[in-house]
């Protein structure tokens, strides 16, 4: 059942691999932490796009297993990093990490 | 099929039930649990006796678990019994059993009861598995266990100093024997090549390499070990000391059971004391220099239960020297008689105690027999059988010692002459306990006796086991040492009883010794103040009273050298503790490098991970 792929795959991991440097960046550099959340989803979601790629280049159904544990690991980074962020909030009363920056050696 | 292992399992159960509950079990339960559970055993231990003699076998083996495999180290946990250790299995859990029931009253008012019975059970467990366990190792299990026990039980009060300090003392002394011990388990290990007790019988008779030092040094190195659990010179310190422990501890662990494990052990290794004269030789002396020694430290005690702690001493003193005269059945035999008139002594001199507020000097008590007694009748049998009296149960066995030490051993005359003095001295220094703590004047006001205390001595769980000891005090010997000398076939050496001179002196010591005693401590025919004043016997009365400045001696050459050592400033900063302090100064500076790293900006953690993975990238692609 394989599907002809009209996207060469090396497209797909470019596409994968510019979204990924984004993310990496954008956690760089944003002092923000919503933005670093986003970014690290960007990060994630690239990940996903090369192991769905890459699944259906080999007509394999792993990829996109990958991927459900993936989403699942996101919801689950998601449900405690916003956690953070209202602790963050309701502290520091501000979103830059860089004021958070306490717990030092 | 025969219940072997269930009589260890009872009061193992016992202990396991009272140690989980941590004392919320309300008094009555716990008493049931805890005597129950050792009374039970001794139920058990009379039904394996009977089929054990009605049975042709000469040994009950239960079967076997591993216990641990090392290359060709093998060792089993396997209860395994001969007549030898049944003996011993029915003392500790007959007499065990009446000291527990004693106790249930004993203990009454005393804060711990539950503690108490939990200690006493397992002590009856780890005695147990002492004398059935089929390999050294296993018996060494059980004799790092009673001494643990007797620790635990010494320091009972746990709230007197001085009584921690007892308990210490006794471990520690202890441990040096149990040293010995185990160097020896090594070195029989490595000539046989299993701890397996009757392989290891086997090889001494028949395979021993000739001439065997090595046998002598082993010998000597359990004979090391036996001498610190039954507190023999040079190990005997820490007896007296133990009595701090409650009296029914005393009875069972300090007189009856525990203390005599050495005598168990050398009478079980009897193949290999028996190629070496040394060793034989060694084992007889010193059971008479203790004998001779304790006798004249009981003479001049004030505390009634150190006059018994050290006739204990010289009794197991008696005991070693029958069995390095080669008199293996006569030793036992005295164990077994021995067991049931010290316990006796003991139980008793614990309800004087307790009628006397925890009074335990002799001068302060006096004239009891007529307040208490059922203790001094108790007393009275006890202190018959500890003289020798004859048809008491001590006449035969010590009898049949002497006899033999006049008949076997190397050096007759002088080992029976300094044997029979100890016996002498052992008969004056009874008559003078009980004239003391007895007769005479009262010294001071008794405790009320109330009838609805448990302790009261007319309770019945004060008198059936002074009744049931006292019996065996005066019957237990009736059945005569041919008994215990089936133990041993026909290696073990006895005499039979002629009329000759040294059979009727050997019975007429005894008598001396109480006619003696009583002009010296009863009668007004000796003035008494005149002795004490004189400068000589004060003298002697000190040193005696002292246990011959053993004490003294190990203080000085131990104990205040080590302190010394441990306190004084000058052994800081030596090389030891250079490198000790290299450690610490490494550890610290690792620890401040580290630290630097958390900076506690989360943007410089995710660049140095990032950073990090392109290193680790570029390392893949470039190597």
């Amino acid at each position: 059942m394989t599907t002809a792929l009209s996207i060469p795959l090396e497209h797909v991991f470019f596409l994968a691999i510019i979204l990924f440097l984004i993310g990496a960046f954008g956690v760089l550099i944003r002092r923000n932490i919503i933005f670093m959340l986003l970014s690290l989803e960007i990060m994630m979601n690239a990940c996903g796009l090369a192991f769905v790629a890459a699944g259906a280049r080999w007509a394999e159904p792993d990829g996109q297993i990958m991927f459900m544990f993936i989403l699942a690991l996101a919801a689950a980074e998601v449900a405690v990093a916003l956690g953070l962020v209202v602790q963050l909030a309701r502290r520091f009363e501000t979103l830059d990490i860089d004021r958070a920056e306490e717990l030092n050696g | 099929m025969h219940l072997l292992w269930a009589i260890p399992a009872l009061p193992l159960a016992g202990f396991l039930i009272l140690f989980l509950t941590e004392g919320r079990l309300p008094r009555s339960v716990v008493s049931s649990i805890g005597a129950g559970s050792v009374g039970l055993a001794a139920l058990l231990t009379g039904y394996v006796a009977w089929q054990f003699t009605s049975s042709d076998s000469s040994e009950f083996v239960s079967s076997s678990w591993t216990w641990m495999i090392v290359g060709e180290f093998n060792v089993s946990f396997r209860l395994w019994v001969d007549a030898l250790s049944l003996v011993m299995v029915s003392v500790i859990t007959g007499v065990g059993f009446l000291i527990h029931w004693y106790a249930t009253g004993y203990m009454s008012e005393e804060e711990g009861y539950s503690r108490f019975f939990c200690y006493m059970n397992l002590f009856v467990f780890a005695m147990l598995i002492l004398v059935m366990g089929d390999n050294l190792l296993l018996l060494f299990l059980g004799w790092e266990g009673v001494g643990l026990c007797s620790y635990l039980l010494i320091g009972f009060f746990h709230k007197v100093p001085e009584f921690g300090y007892a308990a210490r003392k006794a471990f520690v002394v202890t441990r040096v024997g149990d040293t010995f011990l185990i160097i020896a388990l090594f070195l029989i290990f490595k000539q046989v090549g299993s701890l397996q007790i009757q392989e290891g019988l086997t090889f001494a008779r028949e395979s021993m390499p000739d001439p065997a030092t090595i046998n002598t040094i082993i010998c000597l190195l359990l004979l090391g070990g036996a001498v610190g659990k039954s507190a023999q010179v040079p190990l005997q310190t820490w007896l007296p000391d133990a009595m701090a422990g409650p009296t029914p501890v005393s009875a069972l662990i300090h007189a009856a059971t525990m203390v005599t494990a050495g005598v168990y052990l050398i009478a079980r290794m009897q193949d290999f004391f028996m190629l070496s004269q040394t060793a034989m030789l060694c084992v007889a002396a010193v059971g008479l220099v203790t004998l001779f020694i304790a006798s004249f430290t009981a003479l001049v005690q004030s505390d009634i239960k150190r006059v018994l702690a050290y006739s204990t001493m010289s009794q197991i003193g008696y005991m070693f020297f029958a069995l390095g005269v080669g008199a293996w059945s006569a030793g036992l035999f005295h164990l077994m008689t021995h067991a049931f008139f010290k316990a006796l002594l003991f139980l008793a001199s614990g309800s004087v105690i307790l009628a006397m507020h925890h009074e335990q000097n002799m001068f302060k008590m006096g004239g009891l027999w007529k307040k208490l007694p059922i203790p001094f009748i108790a007393m009275l049998v006890g202190s018959a059988a500890l003289v020798a009296l004859p048809l008491t149960s001590g006449f035969f066995s010590k009898d049949a010692i002497l006899l033999t030490a006049w008949k076997n051993s190397p050096y007759a005359i002088l080992f029976w002459t300094v044997a029979v003095i100890a016996a002498f001295l052992t008969s004056l220094y009874t008559v003078r306990m009980m004239v003391l703590t007895f007769f005479g004047k009262p010294q001071s006001e008794m405790h009320e006796l109330k009838k609805e205390s448990l302790w009261h001595p007319s309770r019945i769980r004060t008198v059936v086991p002074f009744g049931l000891l006292a019996v065996l005090s005066i019957a237990g010997g009736w059945m005569g040492f041919e008994f215990t000398s089936d133990l041993f076939g026909d290696k073990g050496v006895h005499a039979e009883f002629h009329f000759d001179p040294i059979a009727l002196l050997t019975l007429g010591i005894p008598f001396a010794g109480v006619v003696v005693g009583y002009f010296l401590f009863a009668s007004d025919l000796v003035d008494r103040r005149k002795i004490i004043k004189n400068r000589l016997s004060d003298l002697l009365s000190k040193f005696w009273h002292s246990g011959w400045g053993f004490d003294w001696l190990y203080d000085t050459l131990v104990v205040k050298p080590f302190r010394f050592i441990a306190q004084t400033r000058t052994n800081r900063n030596d090389i030891v503790d250079l490198f000790f302090k290299l450690i610490k100064f490494l550890a610290s500076l690792f620890h401040h490098i580290l630290s630097m790293f958390q900076t506690g900006h989360v943007r410089w953690y995710a660049f140095t991970m990032v950073g990090g993975l392109l290193l680790v990238f570029l390392a893949v692609v470039w190597i």
